[in-house]
């Protein structure tokens, strides 16, 4: 008998968005359970460490910001991936999600009236701040932007906001039922009915039906060998999304690779610290990103940075390490004094793992997988394609706000925003919400997940589970990466094709009783193959180089050709997905142009070639 | 040259009938800048795929890899191997219930303790969307931040006697929150409120003082300074209960008197 519980709104995942959208949905009366791989303060959110993009022009560098500026710089650093209609609605609602969190109680810092210096590029510079802003929410600099427009605290910024966010769930009500995975959704027709999970601390199925159904599960980055994410994020939800066959994927081959990952562990550490004025010395202690980017240098995008600290390396001027070769991050002039308040994260994560002090030592670093722009697939509501009654928000979706690259600090901002918007949204299709759940449909989808699990506990399969995912992740590392190309991609398509058959032969070493944490990693290794077939078929069959996405054979962004989104379906008992698209945005405010940075060509859309 | 670790590790899967509670050796060559994150998957992956542990940002952010190590409450992930001898003993975090081997429950205490002392801003105004955000000192922000980075890691339970006497006591992780809100000039509970949470045995009162906790918060949280500074707020508060006349729920807050 598996044991079935009902409710109005089940969110997957109890990070910022979830939680966001969960408060929304409960604060209207609506019963809400949060589906968590890790209890809620524990979600990867709490990494988030820089800062949240909201353009309230308080403090003096942030003078003159509007949402008219913070929409221009996220279109730019989207390559003019992303769809505009949304990023307009997110830069609009910034200032309101962000002063609710103030509201609800974030400590963001303040502005402090007053002369005080600040480090830009390594240059000691002075600012001063009017007495007319004291107290209001202050920012940081970070890449990308034309503004000072990143809200922090200190640099544990996603920490405070989600611990103030499960704060007010705790508050209102919303019950979080963690370490709790969903397994696959339960459809029938068009509708989402709910989900099969299976519960982490003892290993039982159970049946959660829904009227609404939100994917507020964050990232895949795990997908990759070496990156900044939490071990949890390895996309489970999003591939049981790809599963139902109707709902796609999109852009998954818009992968961030973030500057500054940690040597040897891949630990973030925060664009805030170039933010704030931190420089990049290669092998020879050579500040060389102006080389490279005369105007904006080490704070120009995250894809572009990235891709110049890779040629520089290429180019022989990496430091050689038993980890394979890095840069040097410099914060030491910052001073200690700031290095212990606005980036105490940084400094003890440095001290703890490192046994170094970056007040006195350089910090190594290389670019790390850290952020997936591609994810479910959603208008501009939230909803799911494919699906009524389902729904995405958060790095688990494609909104799409951030197209082919994402800025520094616009991730944990899409959380409250995506979380609040998607919330409202979700609360009106509740209120005209009814629908029948039919046992004999739910009995076959549980029983589908029953016999997966026999397979796996007492089938005949022989494969190694970590081995296998070892593999998956090597492949993608090593040919699906920063830069990429035909050959390589068309390599790794053949090789994860075979690893998604051995995927499905894994023969557990262990009884897989309980709470087994190798039977949870049988269950989810497929899914996490298909996700990376679906980054390598996109990143092949799109023949262009736009923001996170480089071809070193398609070096210019061709916007004759691809002003498209990629959406990524996968067909019942398919091998690789099926690919189509659709234009990236309905509205173009800012017709495609030169982003300022990252010198890259661009094939025009323009008939003329101009 | 390579050093051989020893890991002693409680094993233990309550789901498992066959199961029973013993201490299982691993053996695992050291490599450079090795954390228990590092060894204890190599271990599940090399040796025993059946081995429960909790990591999740693998940072020191998130506080899901408590444990004891060599019988200190301490975060495994950044917990480096070279600074240990080749002897380590791992023990499940205590006063969490139990869910296999070093994997405790942590999620359910502190769900627990938040409704308990009701980690929230209680305010009778309403958020008004078009208004500016209300000022607040850079310093104030700045002092609730220093108590907010708790991360719910549960070591100053584990390490805490009374905690281990009494299984309702709050804790220093709850008293530490409620000095969080008592600074924070948005939350509008009073003198009187904060003692119905944190005035009794269970909470302040039930302190000894032994202060272990501080010892191994590993945020460093000045959880002594909160402690002391609580006992004698709460303190002050039960003798003007006991004065008549002076009790009153409109008492105002420390921060209004500042």
């Amino acid at each position: 008998m598996t044991q079935t519980i009902y409710t109005d709104l089940l969110c997957i995942g109890a990070g910022l968005a979830g939680e966001r959208a969960a408060i929304e949905a409960a604060e209207a009366g609506f019963r809400v359970i949060a589906l968590s791989l890790v209890p809620a303060r524990r979600s990867h959110s709490s990494a988030a460490q820089g800062g949240m993009q909201a353009a309230l022009g308080n403090c003096i560098k942030g003078r003159g910001d509007c949402p008219d500026v913070h929409f221009q710089d996220t279109v730019k650093g989207s390559d003019w991936g992303c769809d505009q209609q949304v990023a307009r609605m997110f830069v609009e609602n910034a200032p309101r999600a962000i002063r609710q969190t103030a509201f609800w109680g974030v400590p963001w810092n303040r502005v402090q009236p007053g002369r005080s210096f600040f480090y830009q590029g390594g240059e000691k510079k002075e600012k001063e701040e009017p007495e007319e802003s004291r107290g209001l929410i202050t920012a940081r600099n970070f890449g990308g932007t034309a503004k000072w427009r990143a809200c922090y605290c200190s640099d544990g910024t996603g920490h405070a906001v989600l611990y103030t966010m499960d704060n007010k769930a705790v508050q209102v009500g919303v019950e979080v039922h963690d370490r709790v995975e969903a397994l696959s959704f339960i459809h029938e027709g068009e509708n989402c009915l709910g989900v099969v999970a299976r519960d982490m601390k003892n290993g039982e199925l159970r049946v959660y039906l829904s009227k609404a159904t939100l994917i507020a599960s964050g990232g895949f980055g795990r997908i990759y060998r070496a990156s900044t994410n939490a071990v949890i994020n390895e996309g489970s939800a999003q591939a049981a999304a790809l599963d139902t066959g109707v709902v796609p994927l999109g852009n998954m081959e818009a992968v961030q690779f973030h500057p500054t990952g940690l040597v040897p562990t891949d630990i973030l550490i925060t664009e805030g610290c170039r933010g704030d004025g931190g420089t990049l010395l290669d092998v020879n202690e050579h500040r060389f990103m102006p080389d490279y980017e005369p105007e904006k240098a080490e704070l120009a995008s995250r894809d572009v940075v990235a891709r110049r600290m890779t040629e520089h390396i290429r180019k022989g001027f990496g430091v050689k390490s038993s980890y394979g070769d890095h840069l040097w991050l410099d914060i030491r002039h910052l001073g200690e004094e700031h290095l212990k308040t606005k980036l105490r994260e940084v400094h003890q994560i440095c001290v703890d793992f490192l046994g170094r002090d970056p007040a006195r030592d350089l910090i190594p670093v290389r670019p790390t997988q850290h952020y997936s722009m591609g994810g479910v697939r959603t208008d501009k509501n939230g909803h799911a394609y494919g699906l009524s009654g389902l729904f995405a928000a958060g790095e688990a979706s494609c909104w799409d706000l951030h197209g082919f690259n994402r800025l520094g600090g616009n991730s944990l901002a899409e959380t409250v925003v995506a979380g609040m918007l998607v919330g409202e949204n979700i609360v009106e299709f509740l209120k005209e919400r009814e629908i029948s759940f039919d046992t004999g449909i739910v009995d076959d989808f549980v029983k589908r997940e029953r016999e997966r699990i026999k397979d796996i506990v007492s089938g005949d399969g022989r494969e190694n589970v970590y081995q296998v995912r070892n593999e998956m992740q090597s492949v993608l590392m090593d040919r699906v990466g920063i830069f990429r190309n035909e050959k390589d991609l068309k390599l790794a398509v053949e090789k994860l094709q075979d690893i998604h058959a051995r995927s499905r032969q894994v023969g557990l070493r262990s009884s897989g009783r309980g709470a087994s944490p190798e039977l949870s990693l049988a269950l989810r290794l497929p899914g996490m193959v298909r996700l990376a077939l679906c980054v390598t078929c996109g990143a092949l069959a799109r023949t262009e180089s736009r923001g996170s996405h480089a071809r070193e054979d398609y070096p210019a962004r061709n916007d004759r050709d691809w002003l498209v989104r990629t959406l990524a379906f996968w067909p019942e008992g398919g091998e690789r997905p099926i690919l189509e698209y659709e234009p990236n945005t309905s509205v173009v405010e800012l017709p495609p142009g030169d982003r300022g940075y990252g010198g890259a060509q661009v094939i025009s859309a323009d008939k003329d070639g101009s | 040259m390579v050093r051989m670790l020893n890991l002693e590790i409680f094993r233990y899967n309550p789901r498992d009938p066959d199961s029973k509670p013993r201490m299982q050796s691993f053996y695992l060559d050291e490599t450079e800048n090795m954390t228990l994150f590092i060894a204890l998957n190599r271990i599940r992956e090399e040796q025993d795929p059946s081995l429960q542990f909790d990591f999740c940002c693998r940072a020191g952010i998130c506080g899901s890899c408590a444990m004891v190590i060599n019988g200190r409450p301490e975060l495994a992930c950044h917990t480096k191997t070279a600074d240990m001898p080749e002897q380590i003993t791992l023990m499940p975090l205590p006063g969490f219930e139990l869910i296999g081997d070093l994997s405790v429950d942590s999620g359910k205490w502190f769900r627990g303790m938040n409704e308990r002392v009701e980690s929230w801003v209680h305010t009778d105004k309403q958020f008004d969307p078009d208004a500016s955000e209300e000022r607040m000192e850079n310093h104030v922000a700045e002092e609730i931040y220093e108590l907010d980075r708790c991360i719910e890691c549960g070591c100053c339970i584990a390490a805490c006697a009374t905690a281990r006497m009494r299984e309702d006591f709050l804790g220093a992780v709850a008293l530490n929150r409620i000095a969080r809100f008592i600074i924070d000039p948005r939350d509008e509970r009073s003198p009187e409120d904060y003692f119905e949470v944190v005035g009794t045995d269970q909470g302040i009162f039930g302190c000894m003082g032994l202060l272990a906790c501080e010892d191994v918060c590993p945020k460093n949280i000045p959880l002594q300074d909160q402690l002391g500074y609580l006992r004698r707020k709460m303190g002050t508060h039960a003798l003007k209960r006991m004065i008549p006349g002076t009790e009153s729920r409109k008492m105002k807050k420390r921060k209004r008197d500042a």
